[in-house]
């Protein structure tokens, strides 16, 4: 269908997007490889010169590197599998007949709208608070000595916080996704006989993987650069139990001032981000053709 | 609905889903109940529910403090904007992606999302430095652009999604009747684009308007957004849960109102055109 | 196109002469700290006086503020007119050529009634670089009903082992009073600021006279087990979470027996308005061990002007409106003597209106007792009494308030806290190329 016309015409029409990223891309990346090589600390100017890989090796080697990464990897995956599973579970729940549909979705879908770090700062204040946040009052009323979240576990409060943000995305795409869902199929399989777990197993969820898909991938770009909710609410502590690696390179580019490591860290970022991407693609691509 | 529900099975439904959906939705509310509460009742414990003296003292108090006005403005100019500018320059791509379909295609897509990957605080310095270059520190016109980038490759992709789901023979249709290229993007994609299109503007707002690093980090005065605002709340001395409360509300509600009202729009925008 | 530029040229014209005819507008970078807010709302006095200048407010939280103002000024970015800044930052950026002196401020600005420890760490070769909003050191602050109650005392001059007692008697968890409040949030500016000012006491250093880190000495084991002990007895649950804000909340509400932090929080303690435990709060200096030094800090929010900035003259008259006696006067005639800015200046100590508060001697005391230049017993090669001036120890300081934090929220002992804290010390001394 294509003529030689529409191509080029196609190129056009491409281009500006491509050269705008290219240059949104390579300006600032061509920068970070070159400080990536230089000692450059904001506060301490005159100390520059060139490092060769110090900076890369500092940043692999320094003792947080390792437990970042593992880090990252679980609140990636820990916010993943909370939102898909309980996603699934409501949007099966919510395409119930029931009273009040519109309400009850407006109410689900709400936490989207809220800035991450109002959110942060909400739960941290308001639920996780040890001495009168919600939380302490209803370990209290049940009876339990209160629990300090964010100090003992700090990571799962993180990853609970972020997952309240990211429900909603989840929720919505594959209630749309299961809307689509023929229903004589299922009454099909209903009079048929198949249990409910078997009508789940075997035709709601096949019918859901490209919208899964589309939320892994989605989520997965965004919750990569997560640290923002990390500085609001422990600063990657207590020690560095919650530090990630885009959080490890915000310290050292916010609070070490250290923009030749925080230049490194980037660069190694950007080349697992990419690693993680192809794996992700290989694994589930297919499931967006 | 083609299946019958029990009365009890439905009434089943409705009390649990309306549980889940409130809990969902009680970090929220419980915010706007602490924006109405005195100071030390904000950090009663126990907590208390609806028996305190209601005021909207906190409210007139952040607004004093800090104004509201043109940290809103610029939350809207800036989200808009970037949104705005995204779609005009990601509506030709996104067209010629769908219906020119090369072999690269689907790595162009995916190399596009890729440069979201770079982590922030690794490339602030050097985006400092050319906004600073440029004279551009502290201006809606630096953010809107660094924002529409950051965005352009989501809106890309969702219109991309959107636009293939569009018979190709309807083009070719129009093409057969003589319509140029610009007037077929104009009169036949657009038109059936449409909600695809009001969808990815919804989301991309609401992204930008939510978006707080480059916000907070880039601008000073004359063109922060109400994410600046807030960070001057985040930990004041002395009781701040119920000012803190009311001044997240006025950040959030805007765009939470948007997205009540236009819910159903944003729900086909996130399905991201071919889920089903 | 001819009628476009004359246009454009028009435009530009006009908006140089509404320009001229408009104030100059000075940008603020400030804290949210009360005193801060404060002044925000004081601006009818400035514009009273100066109509001609229009301050824009940039108000952030600490962290949010020190990260944008240092990105500006390293990279001269010029956004700002005015930076607030504490006495940490002021010689290390003064020394880089960064700030503009102001030893030309007017006479009425009277340089010569600044308190001396604190116009000292404003200065940098003899210049002052940042004129102090307010200053404060750290003290005790105790709940006289429980310490009744529990049948302890809590001398004026008390020793850290005054301390725990007191703490052991007051603390009754079950009825949500815990027996000690200090800061336990990882950061240079929360628990490391702490609890160095702690091993200060304990006669610890950060670092010998060749510059290595000093963490591996049983000075500072001894005080890294006492703070442990203090706070993981008689602490409030979720300490390793509580900075200096979190403390003042708990003590407001009356939730700490006894909490040691800055001065400055007195006034709020004293305030009815904020808190119901306000007739039942006392005051005492910082402990001791009987080394001779006391675990009080020094620290003044300062302004300063960047040397970026465009409109300096404005800024330099903005900082003088805000840091001169008047001001002091004006916020006592609007606001009462208890929420003056203090720690700044010899008048208002020597004003006998001002001498009556509770806290006015203390605070003084406090402020001219700490010695940046003698922070501890042994001798050190840095200034800075709960901070080491170099530009390093932001970085540093924070790194290892982590896992003091660490150990605080019981994932590792004190000994691996501390064997963690020497090692990343001495890896980032190295890497600064100290030695």
């Amino acid at each position: 269908m294509a003529t030689q016309a529409s191509r080029s015409a196609a190129r056009y029409m491409i281009s500006p997007s491509v050269i705008m990223l290219f240059i949104w891309m390579a300006v600032p990346l061509g920068m970070v490889l070159y400080y990536s090589f230089r000692r450059y600390r904001l506060l301490n100017p005159e100390r520059a010169g060139w490092v060769g890989w110090g900076n890369y090796s500092n940043f692999v080697f320094s003792g947080d590197f390792g437990g970042a990464l593992v880090n990252t990897l679980i609140l990636v995956l820990g916010v993943l599998i909370i939102t898909v599973v309980l996603g699934i579970l409501i949007a099966i729940l919510i395409d119930q007949p029931l009273w009040g549909q519109g309400p009850v979705r407006i109410l689900v879908i709400s936490p989207f709208f809220i800035m991450p770090p109002v959110s942060a700062l909400v739960w941290k204040n308001m639920f996780f608070n040890p001495t009168n946040g919600l939380f302490a009052a209803l370990f209290d009323w049940l009876g339990f000595q209160p629990y300090d979240f964010l100090g003992q576990s700090p990571l799962t409060s993180i990853i609970m916080i972020v997952a309240w943000e990211w429900l909603p995305f989840a929720t919505l795409i594959l209630l749309t996704s299961l809307q689509s869902l023929d229903r004589d199929q299922l009454e099909a399989a209903e009079m048929d006989g198949a249990a409910p777990l078997a009508r789940f197993w075997y035709i709601m969820l096949p019918h859901m993987s490209r919208a899964i898909t589309v939320v892994i991938l989605i989520q997965t770009i965004f919750l990569l650069g997560i640290f923002g909710e990390i500085l609001v609410t422990t600063s990657g502590g207590p020690g560095t139990a919650s530090t990630t690696l885009p959080f490890l390179i915000f310290k050292k580019a916010l609070l070490d001032f250290d923009v030749g490591a925080a230049a490194a860290g980037g660069v190694i970022a950007v080349i697992l981000a990419n690693i993680v991407a192809i794996f992700l693609m290989k694994a589930i691509g297919k499931n967006l053709d | 609905m083609a299946r019958a529900a029990t009365p009890a099975r439905k009434t089943v439904n409705t009390i649990a889903a309306w549980v889940v959906a409130l809990i969902i939705f009680f970090p929220i509310f419980w915010t706007v109940m602490t924006s109405f509460k005195p100071e030390p009742v904000a950090v009663a414990f126990p907590p208390v529910w609806f028996d305190f003296p209601w005021s909207f003292e906190n409210y007139q108090t952040v607004i004093q403090l800090r104004g509201y006005g043109q940290f809103f403005w610029n939350s809207v100019v800036i989200a808009f904007g970037s949104t705005i500018l995204g779609m005009i320059i990601a509506i030709p791509a996104a067209w010629a992606m769908a219906f020119v379909h090369g072999p690269r295609t689907k790595d162009l897509l995916m190399w596009m999302l890729s440069t979201k990957m770079m982590p922030a605080a690794g490339v602030l310095v050097p985006i400092y430095l050319i906004g600073k270059a440029l004279g551009l520190m502290d201006t809606r016109f630096l953010l809107t652009i660094v924002l529409m980038l950051m965005n352009l490759p989501i809106i890309v992709w969702m219109l991309y999604t959107y636009f293939r789901e569009i018979p190709g023979e309807i083009l070719e249709a129009a093409r057969m009747d003589g319509a140029s290229l610009a007037n077929e993007i104009i009169y036949v994609l657009t038109p059936m684009a449409v909600p695809g299109i009001a969808s990815t503007l919804l989301l991309n707002v609401i992204m930008a308007w939510n978006e707080s690093f480059w916000t907070l980090n880039l601008t000073a005065f004359q063109a922060a957004p109400l994410t600046k605002f807030i960070a001057g709340f985040s930990s004041p001395q002395g009781l701040f849960y119920a000012k803190l409360s009311a001044a997240s509300v006025m950040a959030f509600l805007p765009i939470l109102i948007l997205g009540w009202f236009s819910q159903k729009q944003l729900v086909r925008g996130l399905t991201f055109g071919a889920v089903k | 196109m001819k009628i476009f530029v004359r246009a454009l040229l028009g435009a530009s014209a006009l908006s140089l002469v509404s320009f001229a005819a408009s104030a100059t507008d000075i940008t603020v970078a400030t804290v949210n700290n009360g005193d801060m807010i404060r002044m925000q709302g004081l601006m009818d006095d400035f514009y009273a006086k100066h109509p001609d200048i229009k301050v824009n407010w940039v108000t952030l939280e600490e962290n949010a503020l020190r990260q944008q103002v240092t990105t500006d000024i390293a990279t001269g970015g010029g956004q700002f007119d005015v930076l607030t800044i504490g006495t940490y930052e002021v010689p290390i950026w003064a020394k880089q050529g960064w700030l503009v002196s102001l030893d030309n401020l007017p006479a009425s600005y009277d340089i010569n009634d600044l308190l001396p420890p604190i116009r000292a760490g404003l200065s940098y070769d003899g210049k002052l670089y940042a004129s102090p909003f307010y200053g404060e050191s750290s003290f005790v602050n105790y709940r006289t009903d429980l310490a009744e109650k529990a049948g302890v005392t809590i001398p004026e001059k008390p020793t850290w082992d005054d301390i725990k007692t007191a703490a052991a008697a007051m603390n009754d968890p079950d009825n949500g009073v815990y027996g000690i409040c200090l800061r336990g949030k990882p950061g240079w500016g929360e628990n490391t600021a702490f609890i160095t000012t702690m091993a200060n006491s304990y006669g610890a250093r950060w670092f010998d006279m060749e510059w290595h880190p000093q963490f591996n000495t049983p000075e500072w084991k001894a005080t890294l087990d006492d703070y442990l002990e203090l706070l993981t007895k008689y602490g409030p649950p979720g300490a390793s979470a509580n900075g200096y804000n979190e403390n003042l909340t708990l003590s407001l509400q009356g939730k700490c027996g006894i909490r040691i932090d800055a001065t400055v929080s007195a006034s709020s303690l004293l305030d009815p308005k904020q808190s119901e435990f306000a007739d039942k709060v006392a005051f005492a200096l910082a402990p001791d061990k009987g080394l001779g030094k006391r675990a009080n800090w020094l620290w003044a929010w300062s302004l300063a002007i960047p040397k970026s900035s465009q409109k300096q003259d404005a800024a330099k008259t903005f900082i003088d409106w805000a840091t001169n006696k008047d001001y002091l006067a004006l916020v006592a005639s609007k606001e009462g003597w208890a929420n003056v800015p203090p720690g700044t200046r010899k008048s208002l100590y020597e004003n006998p209106e001002y001498a009556k508060l509770p806290f006015a001697r203390l605070t003084l005391e406090s402020i001219n007792s700490a010695d940046p230049d003698h922070p501890t017993v042994q001798p050190v090669p840095y200034t800075g009494v709960q901070f080491v001036a170099i530009p390093e120890f932001q970085g540093i300081g924070t790194s290892v308030g982590q896992e003091f934090s660490a150990a605080l929220a019981g994932q590792e002992t004190a000994d691996e806290a501390l064997a963690n804290a020497q090692k990343l010390t001495d890896e980032e001394m190295k890497a600064a190329g100290y030695y």
